[in-house]
C-alpha cells in the first residue's frame, strides 16, 4: 500500500456504481487477484504501461525512446516490453505512431484538489440523485488519511459518497469512514472458503466478518456480487450464499453482476494471459438466481449495477 | 380501386371564365391539344401568334411529362403488411410513400412558365407570383390516394419535387446528376430533360435569381465562396423558414383572411402614403394567393364528392364524403374539428411550399397546442376516439413524408444534403400564458413519431421547467429507438434568446425551434437562415497569411507570417481580424441577396400567415413580418477551439514546438515520422473542447464571443438585425473537405465538428464533460444551438438508462443548453450498414439538426457519424 494513492480512472456519467450520474474514482491497487478480474491493470499499485502489441507496425520509434533500455523487436518483428525494466515512465507513448501504448496510472491528486474536480459534475448529481462513488482496484486499500479525507471533504460540500469495496481490509479502515460514507457498494464472491481463496487468491473470512459489522452499523450497503459460470453460479453455490447473508446480514439489497469478458484484452496488453474458461450465465439461469434471492425474502435483487 | 387523378384544366377554364380581362382565357389554350393540333407549332405570326404557340408547347410538354407513373424503390418492409403503422390503412399508405422514389415534378415549372408568359410585365411582383400559385393549384394534377383521409400534395404525386427554376434553372447537367448520383436522387425522365431543355431553361436561364445574386457579388466574395469560407442561402432558394404561429394562422377562415386582406386595402391612404401603391400591389397578391388556395380546396372537395360518389364500399363512401365536407368547410370557414384542422394545415402547408422553396418548408408549429381544442370537443361531442386522432396524426406524417425537399446541386447539395425538408414539429413547452403546453394530443403526437419513425417531419420535444417527467420520459423512450428523434429543445432558453432579441414575452412564448434548431418567434417573425460559416478554414488562411494553401490564391488580409508572433495574443489578434474580414464581405453580400430576394420572389401567401404583413401591406421577405431577423450560423467551433488550444498551449505555453515546426507538420498533413510525436502530443495531451477543461473553453468562448459581437445587430436590409446561430446541417462535412489539416492534429479533408459538438474523438470525458464545456458558451445569445450526442445502447438501457438520460438533458437545460438530440446505436451496426447497405435500408440516423437514412448519406457522412465518440459506459 503506497502513501499517495494512485487513480487510473476517473469517469464521469458512471451509470452502474450507484444511484443517479455519479462520478467513479477507479484507485489502482487490490489486495484480492480474482481470477475473472476485467480490470486487470487495478491490480497492481503501481502504473503500468498498456501495450497493444496486435497494432504494433514495428517501426522501432518506441526502443529509442525508452531510457531503460526495456524495449526490443521480437522476431515477429513487434516491440517487445520487458516488464521488469519498464518504469511505465510513459515516454514511449508520444512516440508509438499507430496509438497502441498507454501508461494506466498516475499519482491521485491533493484530496482538496480532487474534490474541485469530482464537484465539477455537482449539477448531475443534484439533478439524478447521484454523487461520487470510490472504486477501484481496492480504495479502502488505499492510504487511510486521504481515502477519510477525501470523503470528509465530499460530505462537506453535500456530495452523497459511494464505497465499492471486496471488503478485505482492517474493520477499522472501514469503520473510520462510516460517517462520511452513504452507501456501501459490498462484492462478495462465495460463502465457501476453499473456492474464495481458489478463486480470489485470499480467505473470505474477514470479508464476511466486515459485512456483519457494517449492518450492524446500521450502514447503507447493496450487496454485489459477480456471477461468473461455471465456478460461483451453480445453485449450491448460490443457496450457500444466501445462507450466509441471511446470517450475517438479513435481506439487504443485492446486485447480481453478470461476468463479462470486455477486460481480455487488458491482460493482453498487460503481457498476461486472460482466463478464456469463463463463461457469462445465461439469461434463464440469472433469472432463476434472482427468483432464488426473491424465494429467500430478499425484496431489492437486481440484475446489472 | 383504380387510381384517381385529374389535371386542373376544367377549373382552370371555369376560373378563368370568370375573369375574362386576362388574355390567356380563350378556347383551347389549355389541356391536352385537340388530336388536329399541328405536329410541330409554328412560330410566324404576330406577336400573339408565339405567345400562343409557346403555350401549345408547354402544353404539349405537360401532357408527355404526365404520363409517367411514380417510380418505385425497395425498403425492408416487403409488403405493406409488415410495414410500420398502426392500423391496415396507415401501413398501405406508409407503404406508399417509403417505397416510392422521390422523383422530378416538372408540372409546377411548367404551368408557372405559362404564368409569367401571359402576366409577366403586366403585373406587379407580388401579383405575378400571387398568380403563379394560383394557376399552379388550378392547373395542377390532383390525386386521393386509397384510403387516404388527408388529401394533397405539392407535386403530381407522392414523393413528387416539382422544381423552381424562377430560383434555380437547372442545366441539363443537373438534371442528369440529380438522377445518377448515389445519395438524394431524382428520377428525371427523358421527357423531363426535354421539357427543361425546350422550354424551362429557354425562358429561366436569364431570369433565374440566383444568377442574379452570383452576378451582384464582388469578386472578395467569389474568392471566398468558391475557397468554402461560407455558403448562401440564397443561391438556390428563396428566404423562408418559419412556421403557422398567430391565432389567425392557425385557425381563421380563408374567406376571414380575404376579408382582413380587402380590409386592409380599403385602409390604404393614397393621400399620405408614398408606399400605398406598392402595398396595394402586394395585397393584391395575398388575395391572388389565397384564391389559389381556395381553388385548390375546391377541387379537393369535388374530386372527393365524385369519387364518393362512384365508390362501391359504403364505410370508404363515407370517409370521401367526409374528405369532400372537410375541403369544403376549410375552403371557406374556421376548421370545425379535429380532422378539418389538419387538413386545413395541408392546404396552407402546399401553398406556402409550393409558392417557392422557402427551405426549411413550414411546419404547424405547436401541433399539439393548435389541435388541443378540436379534441376535447370532439371527444366530448363523441365524434372522434384517441385512437382516431392517432390515426389522423400518423396520416398527417405519411402527407409530411411525401415532401421531399427539392432537389439541391453543388454547394447547396454540400451543405444540405438530405431529403428532409425540416419540417420541425414542436411539442410541449409551455402556452403562451405561460402555463405548461404538454396535453393529451403532445402524448398522442410521441405515440405517432415512435410509431412512423420517418425522417419526416422532424419532430422534436420543448421541455420546459413545468413539463411533467412523464413527458420527458415518454420523450426518452421514443428517443432510447435509436433514430434520433424527438430532439430535445429548452423552452425557457429559447424565451431568453427570443426576449434578448427585444420580443415582447408573450410573443417569446409563442417561439419555438424550426428547421434544425433556429430559434423564432413563430407567426410573427421572419428568421432565414444566409449561410453556414467556415470558423477552422479562417484560421488557416490565417496561418497563412491571407493565402489559402488549397489553391495558393489571397483571398484574405496580410496579417503577417504567424512565426514573427511572439505571442499567443497576436495569433488570435490576427485570425479575429481575418474573421471580420470575411464576416462583412459576407454580410454585404447577404444584404444584397436579401433586397434581390425581396423585389423578384415576394411570397404572398407565405406574407398572409404571418403577423403584421397584411396591416403592414408588405412583404415576408422585404421586412412586412412583425420581427425580422437575418442569421448566420457558425460552423466548427470545436474544431477552431482546439487547433487554437493546440497552438496556445505547444507552441507558445508549454513550448513543444515551433510554430515553423508546427505549420510543417500541416504542410505535411501530419505525414512522416517526424511528426508522430507531434501528432500524439497534438491529438492526445493537448487540452480540447468537450472536456469541460478551462483551458480549452476559454478559447471556444472567446472565438465564440467574437463571431457573436461582430454579427449581432447589424442592419439586416428589412428593418431588423443580423443575429448568429451554430448549427452545420451536413456543412462540416463540406467545410472539412476544403481545410487543411488543423493544428489539432485533424487531418486534411477530414469534417470539421459539427453543430457545437466537439471534434469528433476529442471528447473523452463522457457526455458530462461535453454537456459542461458546451454550457460555457451563451446559448441566450444566439438563434440556436446543436449538440449531437451518440451513445451505446446499453449505455442507457433499462428504467434507470432512461432516467439517466432524462437527468442529463434537464441538467443540460439547467444550464441553459439549447438543443441536444441523441443517436442511440452501436458503432458495429453503423460499421455493418456501410458494408452492407442493401440489409439496412430503413436504418435512420440524426445528423445535425435531422434525421436520414443511412443510405441516403455520402460515405464522409456516414465516416463521420461512425467516428462521433460513442458514450458507453
Amino acid at each position: 500500500m503506497g502513501a499517495t494513492p494512485t487513480i487510473f480512472n476517473i469517469q464521469r456519467f458512471s451509470t452502474h456504481d450507484g444511484p443517479g450520474i455519479r462520478t467513479t474514482v477507479f484507485f489502482k491497487g487490490c489486495p484480492l487477484r480474482c481470477a475473472w478480474c476485467h480490470n486487470p491493470e487495478s491490480q497492481s499499485y503501481a502504473p503500468e504501461l498498456l501495450v497493444d502489441s496486435s497494432r504494433c507496425a514495428g517501426c522501432g520509434m518506441c526502443i529509442d525512446a525508452c531510457p531503460e533500455g526495456a524495449i526490443a523487436l521480437d522476431d515477429g518483428g513487434r516491440a517487445r516490453l520487458d516488464r521488469d525494466r519498464c518504469r511505465a515512465c510513459g515516454e514511449c507513448v508520444d512516440l508509438c505512431a499507430q496509438g497502441c501504448r498507454e501508461v494506466a496510472g498516475e499519482p491521485a491528486a491533493e484530496p482538496r484538489e480532487l474534490v474541485e474536480q469530482l464537484l465539477r459534475d455537482r449539477s448531475f448529481f443534484e439533478r439524478s440523485g447521484g454523487g461520487v462513488t470510490l472504486s477501484g482496484g481496492e480504495c479502502l486499500a488505499q492510504e487511510e488519511g486521504y481515502l477519510a479525507e477525501l470523503c470528509s471533504r465530499l460530505h462537506a460540500r453535500g456530495i452523497r459518497v459511494a464505497i465499492d469495496t471486496c471488503g478485505d481490509v482492517p474493520w477499522e479502515r472501514i469503520e473510520r469512514l462510516l460517517p462520511d460514507v452513504d452507501l456501501w457498494l459490498y462484492d462478495i464472491k462465495a460463502a465457501d472458503d476453499v473456492l474464495h481463496r481458489r478463486l480470489t487468491g485470499s480467505s473470505n473470512m474477514r470479508i464476511w466478518d466486515n459485512l456483519g459489522h457494517l449492518a450492524r452499523s446500521g450502514a447503507a450497503v447493496r450487496v454485489r456480487m459477480p456471477l461468473v459460470s461455471p465456478v460461483n453460479d451453480d445453485m449450491a453455490c448460490i443457496d450457500a450464499t444466501i445462507r450466509l447473508l441471511l446470517e450475517r446480514v438479513g435481506t439487504v439489497p443485492v446486485s447480481l453482476l453478470p461476468y463479462h469478458a470486455a477486460g481480455n484484452g487488458k491482460y493482453r496488453r498487460l503481457d498476461r494471459v486472460p482466463r478464456e474458461d469463463f463463461r457469462v450465465p445465461a439469461d434463464d439461469e440469472l433469472a432463476s438466481i434472482r427468483d432464488r434471492f426473491l424465494d429467500a425474502g430478499f425484496s431489492d435483487v437486481e440484475i446489472g449495477g | 380501386m383504380g387510381t384517381y387523378e385529374e389535371t386542373g384544366s376544367a377549373a382552370l377554364a371555369g376560373s378563368r371564365a370568370e375573369d375574362a380581362a386576362q388574355p390567356l382565357m380563350t378556347e383551347g389554350d389549355v389541356g391536352v391539344p385537340a388530336a388536329d393540333a399541328p405536329a410541330e407549332p409554328t412560330f410566324a405570326g404576330t406577336f400573339f401568334d408565339l405567345e400562343r404557340a409557346q403555350l401549345d408547347l408547354i402544353d404539349r410538354a405537360l401532357g408527355s411529362i404526365r404520363v409517367h407513373g411514380a417510380p418505385s424503390r425497395t425498403t425492408s418492409h416487403a409488403t405493406w403488411q409488415d410495414d410500420r403503422g398502426m392500423n391496415d390503412r396507415v401501413k398501405k399508405l406508409r407503404h406508399q410513400s417509403e417505397t416510392t422514389q422521390p422523383y422530378l415534378d416538372m408540372e409546377r415549372a411548367l404551368i408557372e412558365t405559362k404564368t409569367y408568359l401571359a402576366h409577366e410585365g403586366e403585373l406587379s411582383q407580388p401579383e405575378l407570383r400571387g398568380m403563379v400559385l394560383r394557376d399552379y393549384f388550378a392547373e395542377k394534377t390532383i390525386r386521393i390516394e386509397p384510403g387516404e383521409l388527408i388529401v394533397g400534395e405539392k407535386g403530381r404525386g407522392p414523393q413528387a419535387a416539382p422544381t423552381f427554376p424562377e430560383l434555380c434553372c437547372h442545366t441539363l447537367e443537373d438534371m442528369h446528376n440529380m438522377n445518377d448520383r448515389e445519395q438524394v436522387n431524382f428520377c428525371v425522365t427523358e421527357d423531363d430533360l426535354a421539357a427543361q431543355r425546350d422550354i424551362v431553361i429557354p425562358f429561366w436561364c436569364r431570369r433565374a435569381s440566383r444568377e442574379r445574386i452570383m452576378e451582384a457579388q464582388t469578386p472578395a466574395w467569389h474568392d471566398a465562396f468558391e475557397a468554402g469560407i461560407f455558403t448562401e442561402f440564397y443561391e438556390q432558394r428563396a428566404g423562408g423558414h418559419t412556421c403557422l404561429g398567430s391565432e389567425r394562422g392557425a385557425h381563421a377562415g380563408f374567406d376571414e383572411i380575404r376579408g382582413d386582406i380587402e380590409g386592409a386595402i380599403e385602409a390604404l391612404d393614397y393621400l399620405a402614403d408614398e408606399h400605398a401603391t406598392e402595398k396595394r400591389q402586394e395585397l393584391s397578391g395575398m388575395l391572388l394567393a389565397l384564391e389559389g388556395v381556395q381553388v385548390l380546396a375546391t377541387r379537393y372537395a369535388e374530386l372527393a364528392g365524385r369519387m364518393a360518389a362512384e365508390e362501391a364500399d359504403p364505410a370508404r363512401a363515407a370517409e370521401l364524403a367526409q374528405i369532400a365536407e372537410n375541403c369544403r368547410v376549410v375552403a371557406h370557414g374556421r376548421p370545425r374539428t379535429f380532422w378539418q384542422w389538419i387538413q386545413r394545415y395541408w392546404f396552407i402547408h402546399l401553398a406556402i411550399t409550393s409558392e417557392t422553396n422557402p427551405w426549411d418548408a413550414y411546419t404547424p408549429g405547436r401541433l399539439d397546442q393548435h389541435l388541443i381544442g378540436y379534441y376535447a370537443a370532439d371527444v366530448d361531442a363523441g365524434r372522434l376516439t384517441r385512437d382516431q386522432a392517432l390515426e389522423l396524426l400518423e396520416c398527417l406524417w405519411v402527407k409530411f413524408n411525401n415532401q421531399p425537399a427539392p432537389p439541391k446541386v453543388g454547394v447547396t447539395l454540400k451543405e444540405s444534403g438530405t431529403y428532409s425538408d425540416f419540417a420541425n414539429i414542436n411539442t410541449g413547452g409551455i402556452t403562451p400564458d405561460g402555463a405548461d403546453g404538454v396535453n393529451d394530443v403532445s402524448y398522442l403526437i410521441l405515440d405517432c413519431m415512435d410509431e412512423m419513425m420517418f425522417i419526416q417531419p422532424n419532430s422534436n420535444v420543448q421541455i420546459s421547467r413545468k413539463t411533467p417527467r412523464a413527458f420527458l420520459r415518454r420523450a426518452c423512450e421514443v428517443a432510447r429507438a435509436g433514430w434520433g428523434q424527438p430532439a430535445f429543445y429548452n423552452t425557457e432558453e429559447i424565451i431568453d434568446e427570443l426576449l434578448n432579441a427585444g420580443k415582447s414575452l408573450a410573443d417569446a412564448r409563442r417561439g419555438g425551434s424550426s428547421g434544425c434548431v433556429e430559434t423564432g418567434c413563430w407567426g410573427y417573425e421572419a428568421y432565414p437562415l444566409t449561410g453556414y460559416f467556415n470558423l477552422p478554414k479562417i484560421l488557416e488562411i490565417t496561418l497563412n497569411d491571407g493565402v489559402d494553401p488549397r489553391t495558393g490564391k489571397r483571398i484574405g488580409l496580410t496579417t503577417g507570417d504567424p512565426r514573427s508572433f511572439s505571442s499567443f495574443d497576436e495569433l488570435m489578434d490576427a485570425y479575429l481580424r481575418q474573421m471580420d474580414y470575411f464576416i462583412d464581405i459576407k454580410v454585404r453580400g447577404s444584404n444584397i441577396n436579401t433586397r434581390l430576394c425581396a423585389q423578384l420572389n415576394p411570397v404572398p401567401f407565405m406574407s398572409l400567415m404571418t403577423e403584421d404583413c397584411i396591416a403592414r401591406g408588405e412583404d415576408y421577405n422585404a421586412g412586412g413580418a412583425r420581427y425580422n431577423t437575418t442569421y448566420l450560423q457558425g460552423v466548427g467551433i470545436g474544431s477552431i477551439t482546439d487547433a487554437l488550444a493546440s497552438l496556445k498551449y505547444n507552441v507558445f505555453d508549454e513550448r513543444r514546438f515551433t510554430m515553423d515546426e508546427l505549420l510543417g507538420a500541416l504542410a505535411a498533413n501530419f505525414e512522416g515520422a517526424e511528426y508522430v510525436r507531434m501528432k500524439n502530443l497534438v491529438s492526445r495531451r493537448t487540452p480540447k473542447f468537450g472536456n469541460d477543461d478551462d483551458y480549452a473553453d476559454a478559447i471556444m468562448r472567446a472565438v465564440f464571443d467574437h463571431f457573436h459581437d461582430a454579427v449581432t445587430g447589424r442592419p439586416n436590409m428589412r428593418r431588423g438585425e443580423w443575429r448568429i446561430d451554430m448549427l452545420p446541417t451536413t456543412c462540416h462535412i463540406y467545410f472539412g473537405e476544403v481545410t487543411g489539416a488543423s493544428p489539432s492534429g485533424r487531418l486534411a479533408g477530414e469534417p470539421v465538428s459539427d453543430g457545437i459538438s466537439p471534434e469528433r474523438g476529442a471528447d473523452t470525458q463522457g457526455p458530462t464533460a461535453v454537456i459542461k464545456s458546451c454550457s460555457k458558451m451563451d446559448h441566450a445569445a444566439t438563434g440556436g444551438t446543436l449538440l449531437n450526442q451518440k451513445f451505446a445502447p446499453a449505455a442507457i438501457e433499462g428504467e434507470k438508462g432512461l432516467d439517466n438520460l432524462a437527468d442529463l438533458v434537464r441538467t443540460y437545460f439547467d444550464l441553459d443548453g439549447h438543443h441536444i438530440q441523441f443517436n442511440i446505436v452501436d458503432r458495429a451496426t453503423l460499421i455493418d450498414a456501410q458494408r452492407h447497405p442493401e440489409r439496412y435500408p430503413d436504418l435512420i440516423v440524426r445528423v445535425a439538426g435531422f434525421s436520414e437514412k443511412w443510405c441516403n448519406l455520402g460515405r464522409e457522412l456516414q465516416d463521420e457519424i461512425i467516428n462521433r465518440t460513442e458514450q458507453a459506459f
